[in-house]
């Protein structure tokens, strides 16, 4: 699957995007965060205050409790900031 | 229509392309969002907008149909732009015509408070005393928040 990652994300991590393969016992987006977090010190940092991640599945809206199961595009973010203030 | 785009819109040429040959409209209505050059107490130098191409579009889409669906709109049109802008330049366009104006405008709103909180863009403010990333505000949640049923 294809993972994205946006603004201070992106930022922390080091890159906007990706291709992986999770092990099969990621089933929801919560595993997954733990996985990557796994990967390295710069995902860890990124993901360290979960409050303020957002997500989207397939380019959906998606809960951290979502099973990823199918997903092609998996997409991390913080809150959106569009529009005028 | 929706469009996101980089390049700047001109507000005049897109009300006339959007009502042209449509004689039933009555009243339109549109919102231009500007760059401030102040952010709290802080100086703003650029801004510069990431998006997420692919969603953008779909939940700008999404935004607008669901605003045709609740008030009588003969048109609508949201143009959002992506990239470096600098204060006093054209960030957001929205535009609703509509028979009767009380449809326009609150339609207007409505599209404005819902891109606020559902179109994924991302902000990064640059100033003299370095950069950094908007937050997000509860008060956009609030805003968005009067329109659910």
């Amino acid at each position: 699957m294809t993972l994205m990652y946006f603004a201070w994300l992106k930022q922390k991590i080091g890159m906007g995007e990706e291709e992986l393969t999770p092990h099969d016992n990621v089933v929801t987006v919560a595993d997954l965060i733990d996985w990557l977090c796994s990967r390295g010190d710069n995902f860890a940092t990124a993901f360290e205050d979960r409050d303020v991640i957002r997500v989207a599945i397939n380019q959906e809206f998606a809960e951290l409790d979502d099973p990823i199961a199918g997903a092609a595009e998996i997409a991390f973010f913080p809150p959106v900031t569009g529009g005028q203030t | 229509m929706i469009r996101v785009q980089q390049e700047d819109f001109d507000v005049g040429a897109e009300i006339k392309a959007l009502t042209k040959g449509n004689p039933s409209i009555g009243g339109v209505v549109s919102f231009i969002g500007l760059v401030r050059d102040i952010a709290g107490d802080r100086s703003i130098d650029t801004m510069t907008l990431e998006h997420y191409p692919g969603m953008t579009e779909k939940m700008l889409a999404r935004i607008e149909e669901e605003a045709q669906e609740r008030w009588n709109l003969d048109a609508s049109l949201i143009i959002h732009r992506y990239g470096p802008l600098n204060p006093g330049d054209q960030i957001v366009l929205t535009i609703t015509a509509s028979a009767h104006r009380q449809d326009a405008f609150e339609a207007n709103e409505f599209l404005m408070d819902w891109l606020k909180t559902k179109a994924p863009f991302w902000k990064r403010e640059a100033g003299a005393d370095g950069d950094n990333w908007v937050e997000a505000k509860d008060s956009d949640d609030v805003a968005a928040a009067r329109w659910s049923p």
